[in-house]
């Protein structure tokens, strides 16, 4: 268990450096650099000043000298600063982060409170109408682009009930932080739910008809402590595994829902910063990004694992 | 003596889109307590819808009990509503699976497994579950059955895991044990063991026992009666000992002779019964046994034969034996 734990570690470092090397390269792919953009929005056009905003960052340096720069820097806790506001990157990022670790934790708690108890629903009363509008209601939500789900949301609640769940720095009430954060939770974590309620579905068919379901009832137990004691455990192990790549897609649906409903999370941030290929800025929340979803991964391998022995006691 | 387990004019069947599949039909047999009944027949005769009927664990829809009764110590279950059958389930009547790799909850250690049975229908504490699951594991010849209880079911071996089934459907003494083909997943030696055990219990708990089984050997080892079950109905009943010394069912005749026996000389071809089961949502009006049948004559192809007593103690359902 140690060991396996050490060695997802080491994995983990290997696929931060991976993604470092990617975006960091990505990035100067793109066509078009910080002093570009100062030039061609500001309409300025003495080449020598250019020149010299280049030199100023760095930007002439050697590639491998560039990525040194950042790597040894964000070692020694240095994420450099932003070139558009010119603060210390970490000042620009800190305030952001609880707000996008709020929402991307309530979407993710939303997607699994509603997708597992209606994948377990849909599979238990397989095949009546409640299971084919279940199955009905999550096709659609897989299907619905979250940008279009957000700005229906916000129709609705504008239309409906007359107001808009606008971001407020100090909400009022638990309700309105409720309000505030839970509706945008919830859209981001709609398609997630339908993904985890047809997979719990699925899986829990699958285990319905295995030979220890039978020895559940066999031995008198009733219908609810089958499903849940034995039918259920078993069936949530591929849904933790989908937990984790979610995790992923959701940074994903968050970009765009913080755009939409106008919150200033990490997620919205950084596509302001590639506008400007703000470097340090787009590099670091990237990194930033990629350790939460490698750790989620392995906090839900390590889960995994306390859930079936089979693997437990193996490693 | 009263027998405990009364099954009479059992029917099953099951609604598909082929038609209706008439698992078991007008099955009738019984079994006193700390006896053992075989019920033979080849794959796909209804031997394990036979057993699902008695503990109403036929998968519904598709399948059904259409008609029927199973009496457990004068209690007809079919008459029983879903609470109460329940309450049956384990605790009267117990099964035991084929399949012992898959037939136990992986995630749940086998002594959890066993005590979850006792505090079910038994009002004591967990405590004392617990305890009663290691008394059971070391009942069945487990060693080490403290450390074994805390194991899951990967950690053993089949013929383990089949005595921890076994412990597991004894928990509660029930008062019949249906085992289906508790052995044939099992290898030779471990085959033996755990039918000696199952006899043993059976002797000590008075546990009257179902063994479901196709293997032949294993019945006139272990059974004190059987009946042989062809096409979803019962063809041929008496004492293992008169049943194999002397057949009246051109089946089950056909059966022993397809065994093969030890000194036969080299060359000797075992006999088989040519031709293949009928489909069970199609059978033919006369004996579904007619078609492969030797000794079949015109009326074979008519009527269904009913049982008939041959002898005191022996009944077989042909016209022409
Ligand atoms: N869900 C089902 N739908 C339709 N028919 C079924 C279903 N389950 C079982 N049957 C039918 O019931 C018949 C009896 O099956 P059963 O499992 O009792 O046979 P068996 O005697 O136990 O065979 P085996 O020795 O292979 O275990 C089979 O021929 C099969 O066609
Ligand atoms: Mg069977």
């Amino acid at each position: 268990m140690i060991q396996y734990t050490l060695r997802r570690l080491g994995l983990m470092v290997v696929t931060l450096f991976g993604v470092s090397v990617a975006i960091f390269l990505l990035l100067r792919i793109v066509p078009g650099n910080i002093a570009d953009i100062l030039f061609d929005s500001a309409g300025l056009i003495d080449p020598a000043e250019k020149q010299q905003i280049i030199k100023d960052l760095g930007l002439d340096l050697p590639l491998v000298t560039q990525y040194t720069h950042w790597i040894v820097g964000l070692a020694h806790g240095d994420l450099g600063y932003s070139y558009v506001s010119e603060k210390p990157v970490l000042d620009e990022i800190l305030p952001r982060i609880p707000i996008t670790a709020r929402l991307a934790g309530l979407a993710l708690l939303f997607a699994i409170c509603t997708g597992v108890p209606f994948g377990v629903i849909s599979a238990v009363r397989q095949n009546t109408w409640l299971d084919y509008m279940l199955r009905l209601m999550s096709l659609a939500a897989l299907s619905m682009p979250s940008f279009w789900l957000g700005l229906l949301v916000l129709m609705a609640f504008v239309n409906w009930l007359g107001l808009l769940p606008i971001y407020d720095k100090a909400p009022a009430t638990w309700g309105a932080a409720l309000l505030m954060y839970g509706v945008p939770a919830a859209t981001v974590g709609l398609r997630s739910s339908a993904l985890i309620m047809r997979l719990t579905r699925s899986s829990m068919l699958e285990v319905l008809r295995q030979d220890y379901v039978r020895t559940a009832r066999s031995k008198g137990l009733s219908e609810p402590a089958v499903t849940f004691t034995h039918a259920l455990r078993n069936a949530v192990l591929p849904v933790i595994t989908v937990i984790g790549i979610e995790t992923a897609f959701l940074f994903g649906g968050l970009i765009v829902t913080e755009t939409v409903f106008n919150i200033p999370g990490v997620a919205r941030f950084l596509v302001e910063a590639i506008r400007w290929r703000d470097y340090p800025m787009v590099q670091n929340l990237v990194m930033f990004i990629a350790i939460i979803v490698v750790t989620v991964n392995l906090i839900v391998d390590l889960a995994y694992m306390f859930v079936d022995p089979r693997i437990r006691l193996r490693t | 003596m009263a027998p405990v387990l009364e099954v009479s004019g059992l029917s099953t069947v099951f609604h598909t889109r082929a038609g209706i599949v008439r698992a078991v039909q007008d099955v009738s047999f019984s079994v006193e307590a700390g006896e053992t009944l075989a019920i033979v027949g080849e794959s796909g005769c209804g031997k394990t819808m036979t057993a699902l009927s008695l503990m109403r664990l036929i998968p519904s829809p598709p399948g059904e009990i259409t008609a029927g009764s199973v009496k457990v110590a004068g209690t007809d279950l079919l008459k029983l509503d879903e609470p109460g059958m329940r309450k049956m389930r384990g605790s009267q009547i117990a099964m035991i699976f084929q399949e012992p790799m898959t037939a136990l909850n992986p995630l749940l250690t086998v002594g959890r497994q066993i005590a979850e049975m006792v505090s079910l229908h038994e009002n004591v504490s967990r405590r004392a579950a617990n305890a009663r699951a290691v008394e059971m594991l070391h009942h069945v010849r487990i060693p080490a059955p403290e450390r074994r209880a805390r194991e899951y079911p990967h950690q053993m071996s089949g013929g383990m895991r089949q005595r921890a089934m076994i412990a597991m459907a004894l928990a509660c003494r029930p008062k019949v044990l249906i085992a289906d083909e508790p052995t044939t997943a099992l290898d030779v030696t471990i085959q033996a063991q755990v039918l000696d055990l199952i006899g043993d219990l059976r002797k000590e708990l008075g546990t009257a026992v179902v063994l479901i089984t196709h293997d032949l050997g294993v019945v006139a080892e272990t059974a004190d009666r059987m009946i042989v079950m062809y096409a979803g109905r019962k063809v041929e009943e008496g004492t293992t000992k008169d049943l194999f010394a002397d057949p009246s069912h051109p089946y089950l005749q056909g059966l022993l002779a397809s065994i093969p026996k030890f000194g036969a000389g080299e060359g000797t071809r075992l006999r088989e019964i040519p031709g293949i089961v009928p489909a069970l949502n199609n059978l033919p009006k006369g004996c579904a046994f007619a078609p492969r049948c030797s000794a079949a004559v015109a009326k074979c192809q008519e009527a269904i034969p009913p049982l008939e007593t041959k002898r005191p103690g022996h009944a077989a359902a042909c016209w022409v034996t």
